[in-house]
């Protein structure tokens, strides 16, 4: 591991070409410094990206990094993990990335409890295709694509890691720097899998959810006597539709990563020159 | 053709029926036999019959033949499903005992042992299948004794008394067929020294992936590939590696993916259905450069067709599939100890050329159980090519000049340096959307063609470099010429012994890139290309490639050839005046 890292050393050279005031700057700000902070550095880092305004982040950071196809950012976190135990990885991609078409993988990503960290970009739209709804839209949001509203619920992120039995689920506003910030090292920290939904408005195609709608509405649950480590008040919080809030909901302090739990301990990429040794029991085991 | 004897062992599904037949084909290899293996599953008629069909002979064998002399049966339905392989001196061991009233043809013989009660007076019911054995070595003039060995090392894990009392069981149908039965059936069936292995097309896959040092292996089963899965799993553990059962294909390739771009040779294996899934990702496999071996262990399609058949319909789909133009190998081992070698040649060019890698093999291997002699898989002449890994110390040379790691270098051959992450200095990112030597996204018109020339020169140089040599068999002068690609070698190489008409045969374990078979065509009179699908997709890159018309052979009707048809096919093609001829 090289000496500390400072955060700008995770900044790549290519200028984002997010629109001014997007909240995806914000998230990536707190994302770098919570790396940084937590003592890693670009050369142990891998950052998976989806598609999406949001997956662009991959380009924009310094690390190893594969920006892949949309959807399908977590399987690729998880082989990188388990391969290389040593990495930091970190998932990040957009709602639609990650809970429409990515939503198969994001359950089984949850339940499989690889220890990387998954922060969803959350605009609730489409942003990069232009401004048709998400599934975490509201239901009355009206866009190209739904005139007259969705018409259907929005899925609930943190509903359905509970659901899945995710053992960190947390939530951060890409405004608000600091706990932001703060969230995300908790996150990368934890010893499992970790959620963080990340409110990251869209300037250009969201008019509803904006910043200030999310600084009016948003609890911070620093400020409140609520103890993530309680499963039910945090079952309690998390399925209150009502309000949204910010910090960690819920963490399970017992959890232990997937790949301990399959006993990998090294880093998979060196190999013998040859067959391994004592190969010829291979053939033998057919006799 | 060698000279043989054919045993099958038929019942419902759940009889088990095939740890009866692997039983018996364990016993003939341990006895110096070979042995080549074949499953019915399902029907001719309607749901529930499987069978396990055994061929064996002192001499190699290569394939089925349509033809069986002692049948185990343990319904009706099994002698129904086979009346057409049963011939006059053909011997069938039934239970009358059972509910069943078993209506064994006039013309075999039958043989009725009470297999259930015999079972039940060696320990217990659930013997009544090795009751069989033990009268079918009767039957076959095979000593018991290589029963024994195999039912030891069948149960020998769970106690001495299992095998004990399995053991006694055997005896007690050969005792029974002796004393009852005072009929000298005509065969016998030599033994000798030579020392066999047994395995089938998907363990041989994961072997070669074990010896490849592939550390990495997510799926989601399918028949007929779930076999390499479970053949990895618990043994990749001791390596180090691990295997991930995935919620779906699309998430298997991409585990693979990540695995492979952590530096882990790392592969997925599947089957038609799960190679429309992995689709998706196989575009981005070639342009972030990853290494990647993907097995298509072919069924019989298209959609879900008929899983348990056999079927090479996904030649096209490896060679073309996938949006936009992907630069690929695709190898098709021919024969199930080639899957071996294949497997490890595939993850040495994914590696060399960072480039997606398919080994497409078929059913009728994945479920095949043949003989080899052991020097067959020779450890001491695998090698292994990691091609251009850079680490710390060498990574300067292949650094830009703002000292920034290049992975899409635009080098000479087309192979740029790879740094594993880790690795010091060698931070990069790649990705999906076309990109620039550093691996950002780039839609500049120079760019752009510097990257697409720069995949595909790695195609050209690797068709430069590696050996892409085809297998010959026959007569290299002859004037009639057969093609084939994948599983269907060793049924033509056993009917060319039978044959009138003098062959050539080629057979291609390389489907991209190919070899030249522009010659060999224009030198034959004629030339037939043999092939498990309905619309010949092997004879039309033939045709492209030599143009030239060719004949076609071709089955798809979800059983593989055997050697008796592909004689009779052969030989008609050859006789027949030739339209493109004509
Ligand atoms: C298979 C596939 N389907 C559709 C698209 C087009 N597409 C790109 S991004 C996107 C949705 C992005 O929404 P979200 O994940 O919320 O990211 P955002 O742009 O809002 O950050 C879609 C539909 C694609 N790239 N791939
Ligand atoms: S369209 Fe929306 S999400 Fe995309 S960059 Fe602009 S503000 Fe951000
Ligand atoms: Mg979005």
């Amino acid at each position: 591991m090289s000496s500390q890292a400072h955060f700008t050393d995770f900044k790549s050279d290519k200028r984002p070409t997010w629109c001014p005031g997007c909240g995806d700057f914000g998230t990536m700000n707190g994302m770098m410094k919570a790396l940084a902070n937590t003592g890693n550095s670009p050369d142990d880092t891998f950052i998976c990206a989806g598609i999406g305004c949001s997956g662009k982040i991959g380009t924009y950071m310094h690390s190893y990094a594969l920006h892949g196809v949309h959807g399908r950012a977590l399987p690729v976190g998880t082989g990188v993990k388990l391969a290389n135990p040593d990495l930091e990885v970190m998932v990040a991609g957009g709602d639609g990335d990650g809970y429409s078409i990515g939503a198969g993988h994001f359950i089984h990503a949850v339940r499989r409890n690889v220890d990387m960290t998954y922060v969803v970009m959350d605009n609730r739209i489409y942003g990069l295709t232009k401004g048709q709804f998400s599934p975490t839209s509201r239901e009355d949001f009206e866009t190209s694509t739904s005139p007259g509203g969705t018409k259907q619920s929005p899925v609930h992120p943190l509903a359905l890691a509970m659901a899945a039995g995710g053992s960190f689920i947390a939530q951060s506003f890409s405004s608000d720097a600091q706990r932001h910030t703060e969230i995300i090292e908790q996150a990368i920290e934890h010893d499992g899998f970790s959620l963080v939904n990340t409110y990251s408005p869209c300037v250009t195609f969201n008019d509803v959810d904006t910043y200030d709608f999310f600084r009016d509405s948003l609890v911070d649950l620093a400020e409140e006597d609520h103890d993530p480590t309680d499963y039910d008040q945090a079952r309690q919080k998390i399925m209150d539709f009502d309000n949204i809030y910010q910090g960690i909901l819920y963490q399970d302090n017992d959890s232990v990563g997937y790949e301990k739990r399959l006993g990998i301990k090294e880093p998979m990429n060196e190999i013998p020159d040859g067959a391994p040794e004592g190969a010829m029991d291979l053939v033998r085991e057919f006799y | 053709m060698p000279e043989d004897l054919n045993w099958a062992v038929g019942g419902e599904a759940g009889d088990g029926i095939d740890s009866t037949g692997k039983i018996f084909a364990q016993a003939l290899s341990r006895a110096g036999r070979h042995v080549f293996t074949s499953k019915d599953f399902a029907s001719r008629i309607r749901g529930g019959y499987t069978a396990y069909k055994i061929r064996t002979s002192v001499d190699e064998l290569n394939s089925v033949v349509d033809r069986l002399d002692i049948l185990v049966a343990l319904t009706q339905r099994t002698i129904d499903e086979n009346l057409d392989e049963l011939h006059e001196d053909s011997v069938v061991i039934y239970d009358g005992e059972r509910s069943w009233d078993a209506e064994v043809p006039e013309e075999q013989i039958a043989l009725d042992v009470p297999l259930k009660s015999l079972a039940e007076d060696a320990g217990g019911a659930i013997m009544q299948n090795v009751v069989a054995l033990g009268a079918a070595c009767e039957v076959a003039g095979f000593p018991i004794e290589h029963l024994d060995s195999a039912l030891e090392k069948r149960f020998g894990d769970k106690g001495q008394k299992l095998v004990d009392n399995n053991q006694e069981a055997a005896r007690k149908g050969r005792d029974y067929v002796q004393e009852n039965y005072d009929h000298d059936f005509g065969y016998s069936l030599d033994t000798t020294d030579e020392d066999y292995v047994l395995l089938n097309g998907d363990e041989a896959i994961g072997m070669g992936a074990l010896v490849a040092g592939c550390r990495f292996y997510a799926g989601y089963p399918i028949t007929p590939a779930t076999n390499v899965m479970e053949y990895l799993t618990g043994r990749i553990d001791k390596y180090g590696g691990t295997v991930v059962q995935a919620e779906d294909e699309l998430s298997a390739i991409n585990m693979a993916l990540g695995a492979a771009r952590a530096g882990a040779r790392s592969m997925t294996a599947t089957s038609g259905p799960g190679i429309d899934l992995m689709t998706e990702t196989f575009g981005l496999i070639a342009t972030s450069e990853t290494p990647l071996v993907i097995a298509d262990v072919m069924r019989s399609g298209p959609s879900t067709g008929m899983p348990t058949k056999q079927e090479q319909g996904d030649l096209n789909m490896t060679l073309y599939g996938g949006h936009g133009e992907i630069p690929r190998f695709v190898l098709a081992p021919t024969t199930i100890a080639e899957c071996f070698h294949k497997t490890i040649e595939a993850f040495n060019l994914a590696e060399k050329y960072q480039t997606p890698v398919y080994v497409v093999s078929d059913l009728a291997m994945a479920v095949t159980e043949q003989t080899f002699s052991p020097e067959e898989f020779d450890m001491d002449a695998v090698e292994i090519d990691r091609g251009k890994v850079v680490d710390e110390d060498s990574i300067d040379q292949y650094l830009d000049e703002q000292g920034r790691f290049q992975p899409h270098y635009d080098a000479a051959d087309g192979v740029s340096p790879r740094a594993f992450p880790g690795t010091e200095q060698g931070a990069h990112m790649t990705t999906g959307l076309e990109h620039d030597e550093l691996g950002r996204r780039t839609e500049d018109t120079e760019e752009r063609v510097q990257q697409v020339d720069k995949r595909n020169r790695k195609v050209e140089t690797a068709q430069r470099e590696e050996d892409w040599s085809p297998r010959e068999f026959g007569n290299a002068e002859a004037e009639n010429l057969v093609l084939s690609w994948g599983s269907n070698e060793g049924a033509i190489r056993e009917a060319m012994q039978d044959l009138d008409v003098d062959v050539r045969f080629i057979s291609v374990p390389y489907v991209f890139p190919r070899p030249d078979l522009t010659e060999a065509v224009e030198n034959a009179e004629k030339t037939v290309v043999v092939e498990c699908n309905a619309t010949g997709q092997f004879a039309d890159l033939v045709e492209r490639d030599t143009l030239t018309r060719v004949e076609r052979i071709n089955k798809y009707n979800g059983v593989r050839f055997n050697a008796d048809e592909l004689r009779d096919r052969i030989t008609e093609t050859f006789a027949a005046e030739s339209e493109a001829t004509a």
